[in-house]
């Protein structure tokens, strides 16, 4: 079983120092970020359709599955979530298969706020990481400072991760500074009286930012702004995740490490339901960002049914048959 | 003026109410009667059952869902299609096995016939082996028969009225299945699958492999999300015998039959097998 460092990687004020210059002001950030070099839309698909097409068998694949069963954050974010619909999650995470002592935990559970606690209280010291949506999830439209008792409240229940929505509406109106300044304040908030520090994971909402140049801004946007994960969609707008669109991140991911040496995680969440898709994922991540990004503690699925699937192909894999969703928990 | 090219038809899968070619790439070259070159069919591999069984299972909530008369009414419109192309049938049963014009003609007919029989026992099985039992306490006791869910069958030679004699029974008791069409002849199964696409059958209900039985058939038997299987057309007992073990790993109803006249009216078993009885109790009186 991996389990995930407990400490926050190194970013901080060293990480806004080196962009100070770029972030300085509204036209200085502006003039970074259109500096970006501009997406090549069709070779981008190209190049993921191309990825997509590698094929992982046997030993291969049972590796491949594993370790994406250990990426999952196992997500609930539903109007009608119950305190007992989240212990049940928080039971599934940390013995997903409860057969099979050998199958491995996910990374986290993905809740809102107001279950942190319940989650938290659940998972106990299993090293199941709990991760709470805030800033006014999905949308993200609220006033700055009820964003920030959002994330605080999050923090002060136990959140190990907050993921954060960025406002879209300045970012697609051009106020970058605005953007900037929100990630810059959450993650502040994101800061725990023993002096330790929940990660912060920012998401774009891939599926409104309307063009693969935008997702790489807002890629380099969030890492200057001190983001630890990057991720793509909340999961309530269509389309959420796709392969160019994680692609791109990990490239922005990569060249940030290059320019920075400092490494940033990536999430895909929402529309992967097969193990197959998780495969294509990992097969880019490998390719685009390295060895490196193999690693619950650098790769994540925001998902909730692609973990029954991931265990039907487990049991596939041990027993010699297919399996049916008659064996894994309805969720 | 050069003399036309025939356009010679390939035969594909049917899944999910599409018609994909195998996600091998392989196919296989169908003989007529005489032994010569009739086509080139699709040879299924153990991952187009895999998503025949996906298909069936998902078609399986909506089909079981709907009333039994309207189950009834989308056979008996497979039965009207099947009429008005009766020609097509006629003339491949013809050219695959070299039946006379006249027998050829009492296979489509016996076929449609059979379709137009079960869609009348849509509506009707529940009564006749379900009811209200007397109990000796003061409660409403009732059965009623439920399908089972996805049923793999292995069909018949006999093309046509061995595919419909397998498949009507299922699908009209509201089950959905994956159908391994007769292996030395497939083709008329896959004419018969366009005649289904076009006949308001839900994509899903019925799903038709061609190729090799051996090779399928056992990751049919051991799929624990397959919940029935009619060993109809294995003729090999060993392999029979090695299906039954691998069904019986999630207590799969089987159906294996010994020899039969498909041009008889069938009894009600090939329905009944795949029925799930359920009992309710009602308090009388409250």
């Amino acid at each position: 079983m991996t389990t995930l460092k407990a400490t926050a990687p190194p970013v901080g004020p060293d990480r806004l120092a080196a962009f100070a210059d770029a972030t300085a002001s509204e036209s200085a950030l502006r003039r970074f970020l259109h500096g970006l070099p501009g997406v090549d839309q069709v070779g981008a698909e190209q190049r993921a359709a191309a990825l997509g097409t590698r094929s992982i068998k046997t030993t291969a694949k049972a590796f491949a599955l594993d370790l994406a069963i250990t990426m999952v954050d196992l997500t609930t974010l539903e109007g009608m979530d119950t305190h007992g619909k989240v212990k049940a999650l928080c039971a599934k995470a940390m013995h997903p298969d409860p057969t099979d002592p050998g199958c491995p935990s996910t990374a986290a559970v993905c809740v809102y706020p107001d279950m942190v606690a319940t989650a938290k209280r659940a998972l106990g010291s299993s090293g199941v990481h709990v991760a709470a949506v805030a800033t006014a999830f999905p949308s993200g439209r609220a006033a700055l400072d009820i964003k920030l008792a959002d994330t605080a409240d999050a923090v002060e229940a136990g959140a190990d991760e907050i993921d954060m929505v960025i406002d879209r509406g300045a970012f697609l109106s051009g106020r970058y500074l605005e953007v900037f300044e929100e990630i810059v304040a959450v993650r502040a908030a994101c800061a725990r009286p023993d002096g330790g520090h929940a990660h912060l994971k920012v998401i774009f909402e891939t599926g409104e930012l309307q063009t693969y140049d935008n997702v790489r801004r807002a890629s380099w946007l969030a890492m200057m702004a001190g983001a630890h994960f990057i991720k793509t969609s909340t999961g309530k707008v269509q389309p959420a995740a796709t392969l160019p669109v994680t692609m791109i991140m990990l490239e922005a991911v990569r060249d940030f490490r290059e320019a920075t040496g400092q490494m940033v995680g990536v999430k895909p969440a929402g529309g992967i339901r097969h193990s197959k898709d998780a495969i294509k994922y990992l097969v880019t991540v490998n390719e685009i960002a390295g060895e490196d990004w193999l690693d619950p503690d650098w790769f994540r699925f925001g998902a909730s049914t692609l973990l029954n699937d991931l265990l039907m192909q487990r049991s596939k894999i041990k027993t010699g048959h297919y399996s049916g969703p008659d064996y894994v928990t309805l969720d | 003026m050069s003399a036309r090219l025939d356009v010679k038809k390939t035969y594909k899968l049917y899944i999910d109410g599409e018609f994909p070619r195998s996600e091998s790439g392989r196919s296989y070259v169908v003989a007529d009667a005489k032994g010569g070159f009739l086509a080139n069919a699709s040879q299924a591999s153990r991952k187009d059952a895999r998503d025949a069984v996906r298909a069936a299972r998902s078609a399986f909530g909506g089909w079981s869902g709907r009333t039994a008369y309207n189950r009834g009414q989308v056979v008996y419109r497979i039965a009207e299609v099947l009429e008005s192309r009766r020609d097509q049938f006629e003339a491949e049963l013809r050219s695959s096995e070299g039946v006379t014009p006249a027998k050829a003609r009492t296979f489509v007919d016996a076929a449609i016939d059979r379709l137009v029989w079960y869609a009348g026992w849509a509506d009707k099985i529940a009564q006749v082996v379900g009811g209200a039992n007397p109990v000796a306490g003061p409660y409403f006791n009732h059965s009623a028969p439920e399908p089972s869910g996805v049923i793999a069958i292995i069909a018949p030679a006999g093309p046509l009225l061995g595919l419909v004699s397998v498949v009507a029974p299922v699908i009209t008791t509201g089950n959905t299945c994956v159908v391994i069409a007769s292996e030395p002849h497939p083709l008329t199964a896959i004419t018969l699958a366009e005649v289904m696409a076009t006949s308001d059958l839900p994509g899903g209900v019925v799903n038709v492999l061609t190729g090799s039985v051996a090779e399928i058939a056992p990751w049919l038997a051991s799929h624990s999300d397959v919940n029935g299987i009619d060993l109809t057309g294995v003729t090999d007992p060993g392999l029979g015998r090695t299906l039954e073990e691998a069904a019986a790993e999630n207590l799969k109803r089987v159906r294996r039959p010994g020899l039969e006249d498909l041009l008889a009216t069938p009894a009600l078993d090939r329905m009944t097998k795949f029925l799930e009885t359920k009992t309710v109790w009602h308090p009388m009186g409250l």
